[in-house]
């Protein structure tokens, strides 16, 4: 017997509200499908299943918020007899033993709520109630003695979120911003970052992608993005430190190079989602998959795994003509990769003063994790990468 | 009737139906009682059944003990909880322990009176409140009859039991007016009573602490907060369910209890109530006690010292938090 659970698909998602089913009560559902639609603070998030059975219970209803790690369906598991294990196995766990390391459920960072965050000074009949309402604490001031939230405290919070629905439930963007607001304050109080930027001549990259290009139909085509995000995958196969997560105060390298697109939404906002496996996919194979997920991205249907895996974030602020873009790394991640305009400069090479396509990529990491040495090795190796484009 | 005259009733009432009865003590004979609650009961039931003793709490204990298993039916006065550390080696090794230690051939139906509590300026070797202490023995029974209903009925139940039991008769009660049903046979021994109820905070309490509880209840009323009191009139076994059904309603607890706070009755109620009913607190548990001093001589140092109606009201009120 599996457990789907409310995933947690943001560095600070407590809760999400599901919208649908996409299967019912006996229906056969395969690992890695898509079970239901959720809503998130950022998105409605197509949320994919971990285990492959037959679906026996349905525990929430559609329009339910649920606290992340709520149990909200069963699934009977094939060639598994119902009841013969006592202890649910977590879903992520029957992935196969390699290479795929990292699941959801460790890279997911603790809520402040959990362990690892300030605790909450609440009466224990409070928090019962509390979670009964489905109100969460951290939301409510408390007014017993020493500021302990008490029942009444959380009776007046609820009667608030009644008196007043669109108050305790701002729009989306709104959400999200305060979303983005607690996940960026966190990182920069808690991560130490330290900042290094390269100038990286694109004149070769972009002369192969002109050639490639002309063999390829207008829908084919490969943009030059798509062959930094590449570089970049490659570039921490030698630096794996940089694709890592901090969680509970330890480093964790990943197996796998999730590469996560910092696209902007055109609501406001932005939201981050992964190309999975970015170091294996050939340079037509990433372009589709770019493309789909940008066009996904805004229309508000990505799935649960590219929220939940990125393994390091890469932002190109290029097209609103920014030369340098120094980031604010998204935790639990340790670096944050980021690139300009590509702009044309003289260019000084073997006593040749020549005019070139450069653009500057800069590294935003976690010295906790990392130090300036391996950094710039990371750049430098990026760089590499970029001046042999046939091999990307 | 009072609740001296209750006890007196409900002893002249034994004494009349059972000839195994008897009552033992200092000065309960000819002078009455150190309470005046025999008083008269000599000249009615004669020297052989209304027995004065030496002082002698060990002797006159044990003597109840060794009467009690050759099938009398003893009541044993000792004049307060202070003087009966005296008997403490026969209560506990004997009294608690023999039917145990026989494999039952042995029983011990012995019934003690004891007066109890402080606020009459007997100073500290007459005016603690060491009930607490043996609510700690298993193999006894041990009761607090806080109202001159309880005062007769429950020594009337206390001779129905097979071991030995303790009433304490808090000797501040003893004036106090009350009515007895006097065709009731006996009290049921084992339940707490809800004395008044309340939404709002349990004022958990007994013997001579009531009142205080009821007063306090009073003011809290008028400042809105609704307590519900609790009389456990049980010390040993405590009726836990009536303290944890009322915590289930109210969210919040104070315990009163005139004996020192430290390793207390009131210690025992806080340790069942988190381990109960911890998810139905709103507040930890409130302690309102005695000052950890011997009961003080002069008059305004054993009122402050004394538990108070001001504490227990602002106990509740503190752990209490209002919305508007």
């Amino acid at each position: 017997m599996a457990e789907f659970v409310m995933p947690q698909l943001g560095a600070d998602m407590t809760s999400g509200k599901l919208l649908r089913w996409r299967k019912n009560v006996g229906d056969r559902i395969q690992r890695g499908e898509i079970i239901a639609d959720v809503e998130t603070d950022k998105a409605d998030i197509e949320v994919e299943v971990f285990a492959t059975g037959i679906i026996e219970r349905l525990l929430v209803r559609p329009e339910e918020r649920v606290p992340i790690g709520t149990v909200m369906a069963i699934i009977q598991e094939e060639g598994k007899l119902p009841g013969v294990e006592a202890l649910p196995i977590p879903a992520m766990t029957e992935v196969p033993a390699a290479p795929k390391i990292p699941t959801p459920a460790v890279l997911a960072p603790p809520s402040s709520a959990e362990v690892g965050g300030p605790r909450v000074h609440i009466s224990p009949v409070a928090r019962k109630l509390a979670a009964d309402l489905g109100i969460d604490p951290v939301s409510v001031s408390g007014t017993g003695p020493g500021g302990r939230i008490t029942m009444a405290d959380i009776e007046q919070a609820a009667r608030a979120r009644k008196a007043a629905p669109a108050e305790a439930m701002p729009d989306r963007a709104a959400r999200m911003r305060q979303i983005i607001a607690a996940a960026m304050a966190r990182s920069k109080r808690e991560i130490p970052h330290y900042y290094l930027s390269t100038t990286i001549d694109m004149s070769r990259a972009l002369a192969w992608l002109r050639q490639e290009n002309l063999k390829r139909s207008v829908e084919q085509r490969i943009v030059y993005g798509v062959l930094l995000l590449k570089a970049v995958a490659l570039a921490l196969c030698e630096i794996p430190e940089l694709n890592s997560i901090w969680s509970n105060g330890k480093v964790m390298q990943c197996t796998d190079v999730n590469v996560g697109v910092a696209i902007s939404l055109r609501g406001g906002g932005l939201v981050a989602p992964a190309l999975h496996n970015t170091d294996r996919l050939t340079i037509d194979d990433l372009m589709k998959s770019f493309s789909d997920l940008i066009q996904r991205a805004r229309a508000g249907s990505l799935r649960s795994s590219e929220l939940s895996d990125p393994t390091i974030t890469v932002t190109s602020l290029g097209e609103q003509g920014v030369e340098a873009v120094f980031g604010i790394i998204y935790p639990p991640q340790v670096a944050l990769v980021g690139f300009g305009k590509v702009t044309e400069r003289p260019w000084s090479s073997d006593g040749q003063v020549s005019s070139r396509p450069v653009i500057t990529a800069t590294l935003s990491a976690d010295h906790r994790v990392s130090d300036g040495h391996r950094g710039g090795l990371f750049l430098s190796a990026v760089d590499l990468k970029l001046q042999e484009p046939e091999k990307l | 009737m009072t609740y001296r005259e209750a006890v007196r009733a409900a002893l002249r009432k034994a004494l009349r139906s059972d000839p195994a009865v008897f009552l033992m003590g200092e000065d309960v004979g000819r002078y009455g009682g150190a309470f005046a609650v025999s008083l008269g009961l000599l000249a009615e039931f004669g020297p052989e059944r209304i027995r004065d003793t030496p002082l002698s709490e060990s002797a006159f204990v044990g003597a109840g003990i060794g009467a009690a298993l050759n099938g009398m039916r003893p009541i044993v006065e000792i004049m307060t909880v202070n003087f009966s550390m005296l008997a403490m080696d026969q209560i506990l090794n004997n009294a608690a322990t023999l039917r145990h230690m026989s494999g039952g051939q042995l029983k011990v139906p012995l019934v003690v009176r004891v007066a109890t509590g402080g606020g009459r300026q007997m100073a500290a070797q007459h005016s603690h409140s060491l009930e607490g202490w043996y609510a700690h023995i298993p193999g006894i029974t041990v009761l607090a009859p806080a109202t001159v209903a309880d005062a007769y009925g429950m020594l009337l139940a206390a001779l129905r039991e097979p071991d030995p039991v303790f009433l304490f008769e808090h000797a501040t009660l003893y004036p106090l007016e009350g009515e007895v049903d006097e065709t009731q046979e006996a009290n049921d021994i084992r339940r707490a009573v809800v004395r008044r109820s309340g939404s709002d905070v349990t004022l958990i309490t007994y013997g001579g602490t009531l009142g205080k509880a009821m007063q306090a209840a009073d003011v809290l009323h008028r400042e809105g907060i609704s307590a519900e009191v609790i009389d456990l009139r049980a010390l040993r076994p405590l009726d836990t369910q009536t303290i944890l059904d009322s915590i289930a309603k109210t969210h919040h607890a104070v315990v009163i209890d005139e004996a020192w706070r430290t390793g207390s009755l009131a210690a025992e109620i806080s340790a069942q109530v988190m381990e109960n009913a911890f998810d139905d607190l709103d507040a930890p548990v409130a302690r309102v006690c005695s000052a950890e001093v011997p009961m003080p001589y002069a008059k305004h140092l054993e009122a402050a010292a004394l538990p108070k109606v001001e504490e227990i009201v602002s106990a509740a009120k503190e752990m209490i938090s209002r919305h508007g």
